[in-house]
């Protein structure tokens, strides 16, 4: 049997698979096979970033090194050009060996693909070798004080001054906006046409003199996200990403990302089923939980959760068939996020007033309630989801 | 696990029976048995020709005379029988009764049965519920007796296809008490023996169920399916197989209540816009279509499951049945109020998908029973 060029035969995909777990054992350090507690575990690279510890470090630079950050970006840009079946077998065995990920970034999620599809060769060459390294840190300006749901509507504005663009205005809900090194940011270049046709996409240094961050803190207690001002910001042409007054196409590109990302994040995270942790919690009488209202409620809830995780696996295989998925993405954001604000809050009735701990008596059960209230808001509201699913899924008519 | 998409020979067999379904079985041919009272309740030649088409022996193998296309295969016909509201005997003999002869006949059974069943020309009938509720193991139809004879007496309720059936497979208790899971045997029986009375159930989806009484009923130790007070095994396999079925068909009742009543929305106008341009509507027709979604998800996975005998079947079943009763629940009774008043008319169809899907969601387990038993297959 000949293989397709480019397609690799089931054998030569068993060998990559050999060759990868060997090199997986070899290179990958014990601290970085354990679980990630919390978000100093997490490797986010970035000029200010420091390092928890020498493996986290050492992980990242090999893995960078075969551009493995990013297993399926170019190689030509220094990502690891593996094909989408030895990215499988590469995540499959890094899952085997329970290898963290080497670097997390706002780069790799939502930037680079839009990079890819719309930049021109010098900002590939510029900017992606620098995201596969976890060398600069990048945050997102999209939302506004006055543009949340209604994000089109933004105010932000980058004048022409010649050789470069004047950028005034403020961003809102910029997550890890003072930790970051670089913003892609949505700025309005028209105000004469549709609010969409005027909004451009451009990548500038959040060390530009003119740009302030203010953090926000959240009802979780933790400040993930801030307030980003900017006065007189000089930004060069050339950081103009696709077309002047065509940056909504590549917003909407994003934002698809950006919502699988936040839908399927509930997934994994819980090694334990909330009917074992009320198990332990309540107690069985006659061999069901002893409280028959929270137990059906946890019953719908798990169901729930096993049906989306079975639908998030077909839709990436009809995906993966060629077959139309339509805009699956703000099906799975509305319903994932639902889901995950239906989890904490069952975390929280079985806890009783032990989940009740804040602050000082830190455990993470009221916290992570509070914090995925914000899931459905986040990367458009659930209501903005219904929206995009009865326009363009079920073509029900406009007002 | 395989993938959860239909492979070309699936898609192939999904497009034919789509297609006939939707000639020869449309709603408007379920109206007609209804008005005209039909004594069968459904189209003996019209079955014969779905037979042709392999739906009676779906199940059967080939060695039998069947096209061994599984319970997925089941599925993809139980889907488009949802969608039509067609009448046809798939569920009680093609899943039904041969689940129960493959799972339990003896060589003799199998060789006697499964070829006429797949061709379409006899017909079997699972006698086993006893009580409205579901209680798949509250059977107290008893079966005494030695040496190889035994008398059936009980009263069995919702036999699916019982006035028409050639064949009746009828759970008895042989030992222990009404609820327990041990000591049922399932007998074949045949419905012109002496001491079988069936009375056809006049039910609101206008399909067949029957009540049959049992007295005295003489069966010998060679209509067994299964073995003896172990009947359990092989009724807790015919019962996740009509359930898994009954899930797809259920899924397809939803989809095509949905799909009506979108078509209804872009089209039907107050104060002086499309109905279907109110946002109040659209989040809940959004909202519905995720259901559904989700739904189609479980119902595929369920049947594959099945089919490669998994161990966690029953769980997936259980998630399958359950969701889909509640989802078609939904979509039913949206359906009915998003066309408002003409909803309510017996002369509008939309009615009839939300009469046969609180049948099918009532029948082998609603989303009461089937979360209750997946919470106590998860051990809480």
């Amino acid at each position: 049997m000949s293989a397709q060029p480019g397609i690799p035969s089931d054998e030569s995909l068993e060998a990559f698979r050999q060759r990868t777990r060997a090199w997986l054992e070899a290179n990958c350090p014990p601290e970085m096979r354990q679980p990630v507690v919390d978000d100093a575990d997490v490797c986010w690279g970035g000029r200010r970033f420091r390092f928890k510890n020498d493996a986290q470090r050492a992980w990242l630079e090999r893995m960078a090194q075969r551009g493995w950050t990013v297993p399926e970006w170019p190689k030509q840009y220094g990502g690891g050009g593996l094909s989408k079946e030895e990215g499988r077998v590469l995540r499959e065995e890094m899952a085997q060996l329970r290898c963290r990920p080497p670097l997390t970034s706002f780069g790799i999620s939502m930037l680079g693909p839009a990079l890819l599809k719309y930049g021109n060769g010098a900002q590939k060459k510029e900017h992606i070798p620098k995201i596969v390294h976890g060398e600069i840190r990048w945050c997102q300006g999209y939302s506004e004080p006055g543009a949340g749901s209604d994000l089109a509507s933004l105010k932000t504005r980058a004048d022409d001054a010649g050789d470069h663009y004047l950028v005034n205005g403020s961003k809102i809900w910029t997550s890890y906006g003072d930790k970051a090194d670089w913003i892609f940011c949505l700025v309005r270049t028209d105000v004469s046409g549709k609010k969409q046709e005027g909004i451009s996409f451009l990548l500038f240094d959040m060390e530009s003199p003119g740009v302030t961050t203010r953090p926000i803190r959240l009802i979780s207690g933790y400040s993930p996200f801030t307030q980003t001002f900017f006065d007189n910001v000089k930004v060069s042409k050339d950081n103009l990403l696709g077309e002047l007054n065509h940056g909504w196409t590549i917003a909407k590109y994003l934002l698809t990302h950006e919502r699988n990302m936040i839908g399927g994040m509930g997934l994994g995270a819980s090694p334990q089923s909330l009917g074992q942790l009320a198990v332990k919690a309540i107690g069985l009488s006659s061999g069901r939980l002893a409280e028959s209202a929270l137990r059906t409620d946890i019953a719908r809830y798990e169901m729930d959760a096993q049906a989306f995780a079975l639908t998030m696996a077909r839709v990436a295989a009809e995906a993966k068939a060629g077959n139309e998925t339509g805009a699956m993405s703000s099906m799975l954001k509305y319903y994932g996020t639902e889901l995950n604000k239906r989890r904490a809050e069952l975390a929280m009735s079985i806890g009783g007033t032990d989940s009740l701990k804040f602050g000082d008596d830190h455990s993470d059960v009221a916290p992570m309630w509070l914090r995925t209230r914000g899931n459905s808001i986040e990367g458009g509201t659930s209501e903005v989801q219904l929206n995009i699913i009865a326009k363009n899924v079920l073509r029900l008519p406009g007002n | 696990m395989s993938s959860l998409v239909l492979n070309d020979d699936q898609w192939i067999f999904r497009d034919a029976v789509k297609r006939f379904a939707a000639e020869r079985t449309p709603v408007s041919q379920m109206r007609k048995l209804r008005d005209s009272n039909d004594p069968v309740g459904f189209s003996r030649d019209v079955w014969k020709e779905m037979a042709g088409m392999g739906w009676a022996g779906v199940l059967v193998p080939e060695e039998f005379g069947g096209v061994g296309f599984g319970y997925l295969g089941a599925g993809l016909i139980a889907e488009e029988i949802g969608r039509n509201l067609s009448a046809t005997p798939l569920l009680s003999s093609a899943v039904l009764g041969v689940t129960a002869l493959l799972k339990g006949g003896s060589d003799a059974h199998k060789q006697e049965l499964l070829g006429d069943i797949a061709s379409g020309t006899l017909l079997l009938a699972l006698a086993t519920d006893e009580r409205g509720r579901h209680a798949p193991y509250a059977i107290a139809t008893r079966a005494t007796g030695t040496a190889g004879k035994f008398k059936l007496s009980g009263r069995k309720l919702h036999v699916l296809d019982g006035h028409v059936a050639d064949r009746l497979i009828v759970s008895a208790r042989t030992s222990n008490d009404v609820e327990s899971r041990d000591g049922i045997t399932l007998f074949l029986v045949d419905p012109q023996a002496a001491g079988v009375t069936i009375a056809r159930t006049s039910i609101v989806d206008s399909r067949n169920a029957a009540a049959v009484e049992l007295r005295d009923v003489i069966v010998s130790s060679d209509d067994i399916v299964g073995s003896l007070d172990k009947g359990s095994l092989v009724l807790d396999a015919v019962l996740d197989a009509g359930r898994a079925v009954l899930a797809a068909e259920l899924l397809g009742i939803s989809q095509e209540a949905f799909e009506r009543t979108l078509t209804y929305l872009r089209e039907r106008e107050q104060f002086g816009v499309k109905i279907g341009s109110f946002q109040a509507l659209q989040h809940r027709a959004a909202h519905l279509f995720c259901e559904i979604e989700l739904t189609r998800s479980v119902v595929v996975r369920a049947l594959q499951a099945l089919d490669a005998k998994e161990a966690d079947a029953g769980t997936l079943v259980c998630l399958a049945k359950a969701r889909a009763s509640e989802v078609a629940r939904l979509a039913t009774n949206e359906a009915v109020q998003m066309h408002g008043g003409i909803g309510m008319t017996d002369e509008f169809d939309i009615g009839f998908f939300m009469k046969r899907a609180r049948a099918a969601a009532e029948t082998f387990g609603d989303a009461y029973y089937h979360t209750d038993r997946f919470a106590q297959i998860a051990g809480y």
